[in-house]
């Protein structure tokens, strides 16, 4: 494709916004908690379907990070949503079903999923 | 186009490539595929990170975090630690040189925290190898701006108020330089890129060139448009194979997406660019000898006027610059004069990348705005003299520059502050010595380098600089006089007054500014015929000291000239009309009986 104007331009650059998207440091992030605990109660499943509902909905600026043990084990999987200004809300025993929940409506339009939630840190 | 939660970038820069980073990045792409993660880790090749002495480099996002001298072996750990628990490998992470401090992040290691990147700005960033990645960096922005909305008159007077000045030494204007060749009559005009770095220890073009191709593409393209030129070269020595194929890479994209060719974006503006390669000569990067050399002629400067803004090229108006100063020109059409403006110093503005070498502990590319003293480029982000020996002096700017002395580190390092003290901004070599470097043998070696380097067509530089080499190779072997000196300044004043083209124009610098900061040095090889860095080896002599021997013969076993008699009755002793001083017999000693002097 020729680029003919300043627009063709600005398409390539958004089409191509999420390869360099990653390596920004965007402030919006999801954390997964990745020690042995999270990852024998399931957290590969919910990191899986953080990347598919993420891409789903084509959110480009979020970081998605992983993290050790935080000593919560029992509460595994765990998985933590940071917004730009708002407390950092940890939800504990993750299903990938309550991923596309939190996803939804935490990450997206800001409503915390209060039945999930186990602890908030400022 | 899936999402990649976490992007690993290899660099794949000269300096890591060197030092193992294609196997590097193999291990990743085999240790992501059999970890299941190749749907949501991205692997990026990318130039050069600057830190080369850490190589091969590694930075992984959205942590930002630096692995430093990164094995192949050390792959697995950091996909099972870091991509897959979250974990960092703190073992890789760099650790500041004074204390063993871990930084986690990039961004906060003194070596990248004090920088400001503007011509590296998407160096160890992006993939070099992908135009997507450029424009996903606002790359062509500025360039479609100025050709859809700009007249070419604009984009000058743009260039002209944000105050840019050549980066590759003279510190021209660049502004009024395009604006010689743009009045200049002629149909057609050429506008060149010099990428003939020729100085020692000196890579910053090269690390553009291989890092972020298409800042320098994008950079011409608006100096074609601005002067009104429709073909451009890219002088670039054939010693840089790996900047040679990803400006190929860059080209063909380039063309591929319109960006270079006929009507660009549809309107009356063409451009067709070429590489040229050269075969390293460092004359070539006098600019009448580059353009003879593109011409197929020898490569030798010729006097001006007329400049090449006339008559350059194949007798055509010309521009020539240097690859830093275009790399910055999309930068300033993208975020306007004002903006650029506001960086550096009163005369000086915008920043400068310095290659820094020498006996400090991080080597590498620094950018750093205009105006940043030595000291902080030295001790804040070089991290101090490598096994904290003494701070001696620094080598600004090359076989062109000079030496400067702990009194000039609180130096803001612009063009007239450089020029003022005896050397010159050059193109940006910054070489450290500390106290065990003999300033003589420094001046001889850049000399050496320059003499070599004459194309021989101007009798000073031919001659001058030969004869100044001689006097210098005399004081180093001990046999110098005192008149000696004021031959050689005398010398020196007139290589440099009367040279036909820059680089016998500036090849006295080094000999100058030693003898005006380091007579001393000077002085006492000549006098006391002693080298007090104890560094040239013909005024050094080898001693033992009878009272340690134990007579052991282990030195004149060793001793290649067999130049020390001595048996168990009689002690040791160096014949010094034989001994060749090449310090074997130190080096073997148990006792520490043999001493250097």
């Amino acid at each position: 494709m020729k680029i003919k104007s300043l627009d063709d331009l600005r398409k390539i650059m958004e089409s191509s916004d999420d390869l360099t998207a990653a390596r920004s440091g965007s402030s919006t992030k999801v954390i997964i908690g990745m020690g042995t605990c999270g990852i024998a109660a399931g957290a590969r499943e919910v990191m899986t379907t953080v990347l598919t509902e993420l891409e789903k909905r084509g959110l480009k600026n979020v970081a998605v990070e992983t993290t050790g043990c935080i000593g919560m084990c029992q509460k595994e999987p765990l998985l933590d949503i940071i917004r730009p200004g708002e407390p950092r809300i940890t939800y504990g025993e993750v299903t990938p079903d309550d991923v596309v929940r939190i996803i939804g409506e935490h990450l997206v339009n800001g409503r915390v999923v209060e039945d999930k939630v186990v602890g908030q840190t400022d | 186009m899936s999402f990649y939660r976490a992007h690993v970038l290899v660099c794949k820069g000269t300096g890591c490539k060197a030092s193992g980073s294609f196997s590097v990045f193999e291990a990743f792409g085999e240790e992501i595929k059999r970890r299941g993660l190749e749907r949501e880790v991205a692997l990026v090749e990318t130039g050069c990170h600057g830190m080369c002495e850490m190589g091969p480099v590694v930075v992984v996002y959205p942590e930002g975090s630096l692995y430093c001298r990164v094995a192949a072996d050390d792959v697995p750990e950091i996909v099972e630690e870091h991509l897959y628990k979250g974990r960092l490998v703190q073992r890789l992470l760099y650790s500041t040189p004074d204390r063993d401090v871990k930084v986690p992040h990039y961004r906060d290691i003194p070596f990248y925290s004090k920088q400001h990147r503007i011509a590296l700005r998407n160096c160890g960033y992006i993939n070099p190898d992908k135009i997507e990645e450029y424009i996903a960096r606002n790359g062509y922005e500025g360039f479609a701006r100025a050709l859809t909305s700009m007249k070419p008159e604009d984009v000058l007077s743009e260039v002209k108020t944000s105050g840019l000045r050549g980066r590759g030494g003279g510190g021209f204007p660049t502004g009024l330089k395009w604006e010689f060749c743009r009045k200049a009559a002629g149909d057609k005009k050429y506008i060149i890129c010099n990428a003939d770095e020729g100085d020692p220890g000196a890579f910053m073009d090269r690390s553009i060139l291989e890092g972020d191709p298409h800042a320098v593409i994008e950079g011409m393209l608006l100096g074609a448009y601005a002067i009104g030129a429709d073909e451009g070269y890219i002088y670039c020595r054939a010693e840089y194979p790996l900047a040679i194929r990803r400006l190929g890479v860059a080209m063909a994209q380039c063309e591929k997406y319109g960006l270079l060719g006929e009507r660009i974006m549809d309107t009356d503006f063409s451009f067709t660019l070429h590489v040229k390669e050269g075969a390293g000569a460092f004359v070539c990067g006098e600019e009448t000898a580059l353009m003879a050399s593109i011409e197929g002629e020898r490569g030798m400067p010729r006097p001006r006027p007329p400049f090449p803004a006339n008559k350059g090229l194949w007798g055509k108006p010309s521009n020539i610059n240097n690859v830093e100063t275009w790399a910055n020109v999309p930068n300033i059409i993208r975020n306007g004069s004002e903006w650029f403006a506001s960086i550096g110093t009163e005369k000086s503005k915008g920043t400068k990348v310095f290659a820094l070498t020498g006996k400090v502990n991080n080597t590498g590319l620094v950018e750093v705005p205009m105006g940043t003293t030595i000291r902080e480029i030295v001790f804040e982000m070089g991290g101090g003299i490598l096994n904290d020996r003494k701070f001696k002096a620094v080598q600004i700017g090359g076989p062109s520059g000079g030496c400067l002395t702990e009194e000039h580190l609180d130096l803001p390092v612009d063009y007239e502050s450089l020029t003022a003290a005896g050397a010159i901004m050059g193109s940006g070599g910054l070489v450290v010595m500390d106290e065990d470097t003999c300033m003589v043998d420094v001046a001889k070696f850049f000399l050496e380098f320059t003499q070599r380097e004459s194309c021989g067509k101007c009798v000073p530089c031919r001659e001058g600089t030969k004869q100044m080499l001689l006097i210098l190779e005399k004081i180093t072997s001990g046999k110098g006089r005192m008149e000696d000196l004021q031959i050689l300044e005398e010398l020196a004043i007139m290589v440099k007054e009367m040279s036909l083209c820059g680089l016998g124009q500036t090849a006295p610098n080094p000999v100058l500014t030693t003898l005006r900061y380091f007579r001393d040095e000077y002085e006492a090889h000549i006098r006391d015929r002693k080298c007090p860095a104890r560094a040239c080896s013909a005024l050094m002599s080898y001693t033992i000291d009878i009272e340690k021997c134990k007579k052991c013969g282990l030195c004149a076993k060793n001793c290649p000239v067999k130049c020390i008699s001595g048996d168990r009755n009689t002690p040791y002793v160096i014949d010094q009309e034989k001994c060749i001083k090449c310090g074997t017999c130190l080096e073997v000693c148990p006792f520490q009986a043999v001493s250097k002097e």
